[in-house]
């Protein structure tokens, strides 16, 4: 997958924070046929998720332009396709600490990284946790969800990146966000 | 049964479509489909569940303003709406029958502890889980 970098080597993510500043105009109605297919491109990326979804791809699932499908996607779903990604491949990763033995390496490639590092330090900035620290939590955390269907449980564990992920990084730096647990590994 | 939930209904964009849908595809009957001036009121039954409709309705006046309609237009295709789940005996085979009439998948079926589920949407944009129950939580999940 080399369009993996792209994804998420930071340009994409830090140009997107900035626009999140002005770019919401939520109440401006959509098309329904439109949204219909973005949603189509949303679920070809909860399908598939660690695969590569540069935008060209998820606005011809759309069939629109590409500077249209980031403006109404975002515009749709309140976060930039690539963010909205991240999260779902995040949720992947939860799920498979949980209910695999996979090493966090073999996770990390089947979730679409690809390397362990951007993995580990993206993960650890998402969801204040180490992969192998959510691993441990996530099990002790199981009894009870037996009775919920499985996909909704997943779902539920979605993280919501309401900032791009190096806004994240950058106020903790500064000390405005409270600092994640430290890795335990 | 004479006391329970009886109808639950689902916003869809045209209600025609609705009904090919859930009739020819999904293989539901036509429980009630009667109208009123503009104004229809259209549910559908599972062949194996007469005790329960599915309403099919479309937002709109007399019971909307344009503006909510346009809303509720909007956040079912956008996916919005809130799950559904439909219980099948084998979630591959039902998803091999569907995928052959043109139902569009979300997800293919994937096993979880033991229960089979696979994901689809109606020509609307309303999102159903298919859901074949693990042999030993059947008495549990039913």
């Amino acid at each position: 997958m080399p369009k993996d970098r792209a994804d998420h080597s930071g340009g994409p993510l830090a140009r997107s924070s900035e626009a999140d500043t002005f770019d919401v105009k939520a109440n401006a109605l959509q098309d329904p046929a439109l949204l219909r297919r973005l949603l189509r491109a949303k679920d070809r990326m909860d399908a598939a998720s660690h695969e590569a979804w540069p935008v060209k791809r998820l606005a011809e699932v759309s069939g629109v332009s590409e500077a249209h499908f980031a403006r109404s996607f975002k515009q749709a779903f309140g976060v930039p396709p690539h963010r909205y990604l991240l999260t779902r491949r995040i949720e992947q990763a939860t799920t498979l600490l949980r209910d695999t033995e996979l090493s966090i390496t073999e996770i990390a490639f089947a979730t679409g990284w690809e390397s362990l590092g951007t993995f580990g330090r993206t993960f650890h900035d998402i969801t204040g946790r180490s992969p192998s620290a959510m691993r441990l939590e996530a099990r002790a955390n199981l009894p009870g969800l037996d009775r919920m269907p499985a996909c909704v449980v997943k779902a539920a564990q979605r993280p919501d990146l309401t900032i791009a992920v190096l806004e994240k990084r950058r106020r903790v730096v500064k000390g405005t966000v409270r600092p994640s647990i430290k890795e335990v590994s | 049964m004479n006391q329970g939930i009886n109808v639950v209904g689902l916003y869809v964009d045209n209600q025609d479509e609705a009904l090919a849908f859930y009739v020819d595809k999904l293989g539901f009957n036509v429980h009630t489909d009667v109208r009123n001036g503009s104004y229809r009121w259209l549910t559908v039954q599972h062949p194996e569940q007469p005790s329960f409709q599915l309403g099919l309705f479309t937002p709109g006046p007399p019971i909307h303003d344009e503006a909510t309609a346009q809303t509720l237009r909007a956040m079912v295709a956008k996916g919005a709406m809130p799950p559904l789940v439909l219980a099948v005996a084998d979630c591959r085979a039902s998803y091999d029958r569907l995928k052959a009439s043109g139902v569009e998948f979300t997800q293919e079926p994937i096993e979880r502890y033991g229960s089979v589920d696979a994901g689809f949407r109606d020509p609307a944009g309303n999102g159903w889980k298919m859901i074949q129950s693990a042999p030993a939580n059947a008495a549990s999940s039913a």
